[in-house]
């Protein structure tokens, strides 16, 4: 270091505030982020068997079934997540069970994306040609057969673009859960900068573990979709 | 074999099947020919319940299938379906597309539901595509595929919807010649088609349709050669 920047560098560098705060509190910042990456995979996991069911269930001939996925689907998609997280932690939860700020996260997180993915299944179930049902049915599988085996691995491989969208939006969106303080990256951004002021180099590290997350999030997403490609 | 009494069906206000009645023996191979709408593949859809019907009855094999008691799916298994657009399953290779029906329905083995897989492949010339995914197959050899996927499940019947009617010109002989050897095996087949020469050639019976009735229906020679009625003479005339 001394050889190429010199002394007078380094003591540049040392004198700059910000540049401490952040890279003494570097562990503090990835704790954060843990528990953003802990709060995105519970949510969009639960979110992603939620989201099945109720996109299914939507599909239905069902009134009972159809009336309480559109439902849900509606609220959760018709109301702010900030709403929610409020509505749920402060109003709603309280009256069933003692959440903490993280299983509220996690539950409130989980039902929103839930109801996007709802749309998200249902739509790539609908894009899958009409002609493969029949060609499934024709052999004589039932209806459940021909989804397990023939629709649905389609409509999987058109919805990963859409899916991913919706996993990055939920990853930043748990910066939300900040205002029950949940202590994740966007919290314990907050919490540094009423101590030392430094806006620029604070946010400017929150921003760039996000940007590290969701950009990791995307390239796995690639991969999934070459791994998959048949052509 | 099959057993077609009074089948009447309507979409919406339109009455595309207006009271079609006939029967077709084992062994028989019966071609479906008639200028389009006229209803013929709505026709051969209501005989595997892919369309259900408004009134009138159809038996399989002595079984009712328009019966509301009847297992569809176990009706279904006994008769092959072979597509226009050949609707096999693009996230599978050209093997498994032949063995998922078997193995998931019947319960066969990986081995014995690939020994009839390859028996079959042998059989339509596609041996070495075994491993390729239709993604990468003509339109000829797709269609090949697709009428091994429905033998699979060796089926009692198999029905065709204009089998050729998607494919370039050249590659129409191959599936033609397939199905001609079916036709000699002894299968059971209704043919919905525009090729009037695998009609002559391979049917044992032409039934000619138009605006949701059969027309006329006789031997192929008969009515190819002395239609008898006035709207089959137009309609052979305009295709032959």
């Amino acid at each position: 270091m001394q050889l190429i920047f010199g002394n007078s560098m380094i003591d540049y560098l040392m004198s700059i505030n910000g540049l401490q705060v952040v890279s003494s509190h570097i562990v503090y910042f990835l704790g954060g982020a843990l528990l953003t990456l802990e709060i995105t995979t519970l949510s969009v996991l639960f979110g992603l068997i939620l989201g099945l069911m109720t996109g299914l269930a939507k599909m239905t001939k069902n009134p009972i079934l159809f009336g309480i996925s559109t439902a849900y689907i509606d609220f959760f998609r018709g109301t702010p997540l900030f709403v929610q997280i409020l509505l749920l932690y402060f109003g709603i939860l309280p009256l069933f069970m003692d959440a903490g700020p993280f299983l509220a996260a996690v539950i409130v997180c989980s039902l929103n994306c839930g109801a996007y993915t709802a749309e998200i299944v249902r739509a790539g179930i609908q894009a899958v040609d009409r002609g493969q049902m029949e060609a499934a049915r024709s052999l004589g599988m039932n209806t459940r057969q021909a989804m397990t085996y023939v629709i649905l691995p389609q409509a999987f491989k058109i919805v990963i673009p859409p899916l991913l969208n919706e996993f990055i939006a939920v990853l930043k969106d748990t910066s939300l859960v900040a205002t029950i303080s949940a202590e994740e990256l966007t919290l314990r951004g907050k919490l540094l900068y009423s101590t030392y002021y430094e806006a620029a180099w604070i946010w400017g590290t929150v921003a760039i573990m996000y940007f590290i997350m969701t950009k990791v999030l995307a390239l796995l997403g690639d991969y999934v979709e070459r791994r998959l490609a048949t052509e | 074999m099959i057993q077609i009494d009074e089948v009447h069906k309507s979409f919406g206000k339109l009455e595309v099947l207006k009271g079609i009645t006939c029967r077709i023996a084992p062994r028989e191979v019966v071609c479906v020919i008639g200028p389009s709408g006229s209803g013929k593949s709505t026709l051969l859809r209501c005989v595997n319940q892919l369309e259900s019907v408004q009134s009138g009855h159809i038996f399989i094999d002595g079984q009712e299938i328009t019966s509301p008691h009847t297992d569809i799916n176990k009706v279904r298994q006994q008769v092959g379906m072979v597509f226009q657009l050949f609707n096999l399953f693009p996230h599978k290779n050209t093997l498994e597309n032949i063995t998922l029906a078997p193995m998931k329905i019947k319960g066969l083995t990986v081995q014995k539901a690939e020994e009839i897989a390859y028996d079959l492949l042998r059989k339509v010339g596609l041996l070495d595509k075994a491993k390729v995914f239709p993604g990468q197959l003509s339109g000829g050899q797709k269609q090949r595929v697709a009428i091994a996927r429905a033998l699979a499940m060796q089926p009692k019947v198999m029905l065709f919807d204009e089998p050729t009617s998607a494919l370039d010109p050249e590659m129409v002989g191959e599936v033609l010649e397939v199905m001609k050897d079916l036709a000699h095996e002894g299968m059971t087949m209704m043919v919905v088609t525009h090729e009037m020469g695998f009609a002559r050639e391979v049917g044992h019976r032409v039934l000619f349709m138009d605006e949701g009735v059969i027309v006329e229906e006789g031997k192929p020679a008969q009515i190819f050669d002395n239609p008898h009625n006035a709207r089959t003479q137009s309609f052979l005339s305009k295709v032959l």
